[in-house]
């Protein structure tokens, strides 16, 4: 067993994703105190090149292959279980993604490591991990330890802060060579969003609501609210589910993150998938009927009420 | 399921083909009564169908008189209309896939009206239930019908959530299961009165009143579920019997000598339909409880306003009960009362029975304007046109309806809505200062 | 195509949680128990997928003392599924480590060409049961899937696995395969009570092993809390125009509407 932090690598269209400087930032000071290394693994083809970009790494383990051409479940899978069983890690880092959550579930499955889901923060107590993880949609909270002192934990988006892992440098770079694959899951294509008529993640103001608008209909007073203070609509998924408003106004992590000076979340109740793509914003003013929403645990200002009586006299307030 | 259907014997024919008088050839020709008519040319499996289910059979009784067009308060937003239900029957539509079949309320104004008892408050539902049954159910409907098999109410509320109300009540409010002795009433305090924030006023009130009054009486509280009408009448039977097993077990666990219900839905269950399940007890409204005692009421305030009731479809027309919320709204000294053209026996319906209340959304689409606007037009026209209007109910389904509707009519300001039980708390408090 | 369903029941989020007095544990006394909203989509796709391509859809539910896992067969049943098997017995709902390992063991008796459950749930501390199942069994498998379309040899099956911005990846799998589904086509339909209390009476269900339970989750539960709700939220009250006018200074101060310093 090693005291290293292992973080594994994110990226798309050659460049390396937000979530994985988070996570690197977190190693880096997680291993400082474990002393161990912060240590990037990085799977991809003609990826060599992005190594430099994770400074925050002492190593970078680095499989370049063709197989690694694009992400697929299977193949990350095959080819990260040796790596994580040989160097044994005390702490492997996953962003909670689609794609991290298929590969740690299924390197906790294939090696017999416990795995903290929905983690927000890491420590380190006598050099093993303590995870704090969100359950029951962000309602109570948990703290784990892992029962042999390793582990994977999958890491809420947003949790830490990018800066801390971005900068460059010129970390120790170890090429492996993959020595599995898998190829029962096949990349096929990518499929990006048509442009939406507003881009949310421009708008200094939006008016975000979710399932507690309760009708269609009401989205008529949200749009007058915006309108009146300048802003934009966006929305929480089941909005965008119900095909109310267009995907490119969701907010959250399927849709966009957004860092506006204002978040007005009404009848959002925050489920941690909607708090990762707006936790962010400079100011997060939440109207919600439920007083134990987790909404209000990262607003600025909060208000228990319904949202369609606040909302008709903030307009009018306003003067819209 | 067949009936004994009159028969119209039209193989005997005793008029002549041919015939002669005095010379005079007076031949007619054959009448339609004696060839195919038009109606027969229709297939008739959409009517076999709908008669031969439990509830359906007095479709094939209207004879497209029209007595019902003018009443139907939906006719008067749309295009439906109860006739034209025979209609598309008789044309091969078994409705299952027509949006007429969420726009009936079960009102029961056009079956007070029909001459041959043809009774949309069984066809419908016997209807809907096939519908429910395929799956074809509006999604907001469901989403009402999910709460309430998951937590008793259709706002998917926690049962604890129940009893939130008690806390601003200003008077004790007894729950039955901590008593632990028998009570000469039991409170049924109902979804609406006990979630919605303007329900939960007229609970209070309420519970203000019988407190005044001495009056023995205690809750389910937690253990209170929706009575299950309205799901009933929009085609979930099943989840009527089950929600009613629930309230019957809760009954029959405690001694009470008779039920004190908020919501005319609840009455219409445990008085009608609550005994074929095997429960049977006193029922009575809340204004039936009250009526009697209003000598006995203390009024310490004059409410100063014009008054106009609506009758709740399933307290009135359905019921029977037009007396003792007059008798109570007469009683409160100030109030100056006023009926609405549409009144008593021909009451305009708010739009919330037989699952309306769950069918905004969807019969919105299919409608001018909500029969809660129209409704509140004509409050606003019989008491309304100088600001102390007020337009009281004694159904906890009204408020918020009235209340919106008075916005979205732009009548704000003109009019208020406020519960019977609301208006007398009022006057029993000491006047304001 | 024999698809299988995998489903659980989690605590109804309606009810307020509390903490036992151990502090490390849901305190259950008033704990209500509805299907996993994720579990209600992979069925939702399974129905749709059988009646495209033909073949039957069976309902895997753990068996959990607490809760009631017949009805909710039941409701599968209702619903359109062909066979509901419960698997296992647990006194309480187990972790994610153990629910994989009970439905891998009882998959040894049920064909499966296509595995769909929920992506996650809201009490899988120790993450998703698909691919956990996946990797125990060792068949391919797709998290956070939004479309599904299976091959017409019924020897593939085309899964799109959502990122954040609304990018999707487009993947093809070789059945058998595990996907963890994030939503259906359409809404899940509506059970009718009456047909699920029927169903109660009538139909089969059946039984399987959970297998041996495994070794659990390998973590150790310090400690559990409620989240202090507006710890950092200044929380404004009053009725909606006070709330209202309060808001509009708070934006006010920032630039921002009508009454703004210009």
């Amino acid at each position: 067993m090693s005291a290293d932090v292992m973080v594994l690598v994110e990226h798309r269209d050659g460049a390396i994703l937000d979530t994985t400087f988070e996570l690197l930032g977190k190693a880096k000071s997680l291993a400082a105190e474990s002393k161990g290394e912060a240590v990037a693994v990085l799977l991809g083809s003609g990826v060599a090149g992005l190594a430099g970009s994770l400074g925050a790494a002492a190593r970078v383990i680095v499989i370049d292959d063709p197989a690694f051409e694009a992400f697929s479940p299977s193949a990350y899978q095959a080819a990260l279980v040796p790596v994580v069983r040989d160097r044994e890690p005390t702490l492997v880092l996953v962003a909670n993604s689609g794609a991290g959550m298929d590969v740690a579930a299924g390197l906790s499955a294939a090696l017999e490591l416990p795995l903290a889901a929905y983690a927000t923060e890491v420590t380190m107590d006598g050099g093993s991990p303590r995870v704090t993880c969100q359950l029951y949609a962000g309602k109570i909270q948990a703290t784990v330890r892992f029962e042999r002192g390793r582990g994977i934990a999958t890491v809420v988006a947003g949790s830490f802060p990018a800066e801390a892992g971005a900068g460059a440098g010129s970390p120790m770079v170890e090429a492996v060579a993959a020595t599995a694959s898998d190829g029962r899951v096949r990349f096929k294509r990518l499929h990006r969003p048509e442009a939406g008529d507003v881009d949310i993640t421009r708008e200094s103001v939006l008016v975000s609501v979710g399932r507690g608008i309760g009708d269609q209909d009401n989205l008529e007073l949200i749009e007058a609210l915006a309108k009146a203070l300048g802003g934009a609509v966006s929305s929480s998924r089941p909005i965008a589910d119900a095909g109310w408003l267009p995907r490119t106004r969701q907010v959250g992590k399927s849709g966009l993150k957004v860092k506006p000076k204002v978040y007005l979340a009404l009848g959002i109740s925050g489920a941690p998938e909607h708090l990762e793509g707006m936790r962010g914003a400079e100011l997060i003013i939440a109207v919600n009927s439920d007083a134990r929403a987790p909404i209000f645990s990262v607003a600025h200002y909060g208000a228990v009420a319904d949202l369609l009586d606040v909302v008709p006299a903030l307009t009018a307030r306003l003067g819209g | 399921m067949g009936r004994d259907l009159p028969v119209i014997k039209v193989d005997t024919v005793t008029e002549l083909e041919h015939a002669v008088v005095e010379g005079v050839d007076i031949s007619g020709h054959w009448n339609r009564m004696f060839s195919d008519r038009s109606t027969t040319d229709f297939p008739t499996e959409a009517m076999d169908w709908v008669t031969g289910l439990a509830g359906g059979e007095s479709m094939r009784d209207c004879y497209q008189c029209g007595k019902c067009v003018p009443v139907c308060p939906v006719q008067h937003v749309g295009d439906y209309g109860p006739r034209k239900l025979n209609a598309k029957i008789l044309r091969g539509n078994n409705l299952i896939d027509d949006p007429d079949l969420w726009l009936c309320t079960t009102c029961g104004n056009c079956y007070r009206v029909c001459p041959k008892e043809v009774n949309p408050l069984k066809i419908m539902p016997a209807i809907r239930e096939q519908a429910v049954l395929e799956g074809k159910v509006p999604d907001e409907l469901s989403d009402a019908f999910r709460n309430l098999q998951k937590s008793g109410n259709p706002m998917g509320e926690s049962p604890r959530k129940r009893i939130d109300w008690i806390a601003e009540a200003g008077v004790d409010v007894p729950i039955i299961s901590q008593l632990d002795r028998a009570v000469d009433v039991l409170w049924y305090v109902s979804d609406y009165t006990s979630y919605h924030p303007r329900g939960k006023d007229a609970a209070r009130a309420m519970a203000r009143v019988m407190t005044a009054l001495g009056v023995d009486f205690a809750i389910l509280g937690p253990e209170e579920r929706s009575d299950g009408d309205s799901a009933r009448l929009a085609g979930e039977s099943g989840l009527f019997e089950l929600l009613a097993e629930q309230n019957i077990k809760a009954f029959e666990k405690y001694e009470f000598k008779r039920l004190v219900v908020m919501d005319p839905h609840a009455y219409n269950a445990f008085k009608n339909h609550y005994p074929r399940l095997g429960w049977q007890g006193e029922v009575l409204h809340y204004t039936q409880f009250l009526a009697p005692l209003v000598d006995r009421l203390t009024f310490r305030s004059s409410v100063d306003l014009d008054v106009t009731y609506h009758d709740p479809c399933y307290l009135g027309r359905n019921n029977g009960e037009y007396d003792a919320p007059r008798k109570l709204l007469q009683a409160i000294p100030g109030i100056r009362l006023a009926e609405m053209p549409h009144t008593k026996a021909n009451g305009y319906c708010c739009g919330g029975g037989g699952g309306g209340m769950w069918l905004d959304g969807f019969v919105a689409e299919h409608v001018s304007e909500r029969l809660s606007e129209r409704r509140v037009r004509e409050a606003v026209a019989t008491v309304g046109m100088d600001g102390s209007g007020v337009l009281s109910v004694a159904c906890p389904y009204e408020p918020s309806r009235f209340e919106d509707a008075v916005k979205s009519t732009g009548n704000d300001g003109k009019l208020a809505v406020r519960d019977i039980i609301e208006l007398i708390d009022q006057a029993m408090q000491p006047p304001a200062t | 195509m024999d698809y299988v369903v995998l489903l659980k029941q989690v605590p109804d989020l309606a009810e307020d949680l509390e903490i036992d007095s151990a502090g490390t544990g849901l305190d259950r006394e008033w704990m209500s128990f509805v299907a996993s909203e994720w579990d209600e989509y992979a069925l939702e796709e399974a129905l749709h997928l059988r009646d495209a391509t033909g073949g039957t859809v069976t309902c895997l539910a753990l068996g959990v003392q607490a809760g009631d896992v017949d009805e909710l067969l039941a409701t599968c049943l209702a619903r359109g599924a062909d066979r509901v098997v419960r698997v296992g017995s647990f006194e309480q709902s187990p972790d994610s480590h153990s629910a994989a390992g009970a439905f891998a063991a009882a998959l040894d008796g049920i064909p499966h060409d296509l595995i769909l459950t929920g992506v996650q749930a809201i009490d899988d501390l120790d993450g998703q049961v698909g691919p956990l199942l996946a990797t125990r069994r060792d068949l391919p498998h797709v998290s956070v899937v939004t479309h599904i379309a299976v091959a017409a040899d019924g020897k593939t099956a085309t899964a799109h696995q959502e990122y954040a911005g609304g990018v999707v990846g487009e993947f093809e799998l070789d059945l058998p395969a595990v996907l963890g589904v994030q939503t259906s086509r359409e809404a899940p339909r509506y059970a009718p009570v009456s047909r699920v209390r029927q169903l109660m009476k009538t139909a089969t269900i059946e039984k399987a092993d959970g297998g041996g339970g495994g070794s659990g989750s390998g973590l150790t539960i310090e400690a559990m809390a409620v989240p202090e709700s507006g710890a950092t939220a200044e929380m404004i009250t009053g009725n909606p125009v006070a709330i209202a006018d309060r808001i509009a200074a708070i934006l006010a101060e920032r630039g921002i509407g009508a009454g703004a310093p210009r």
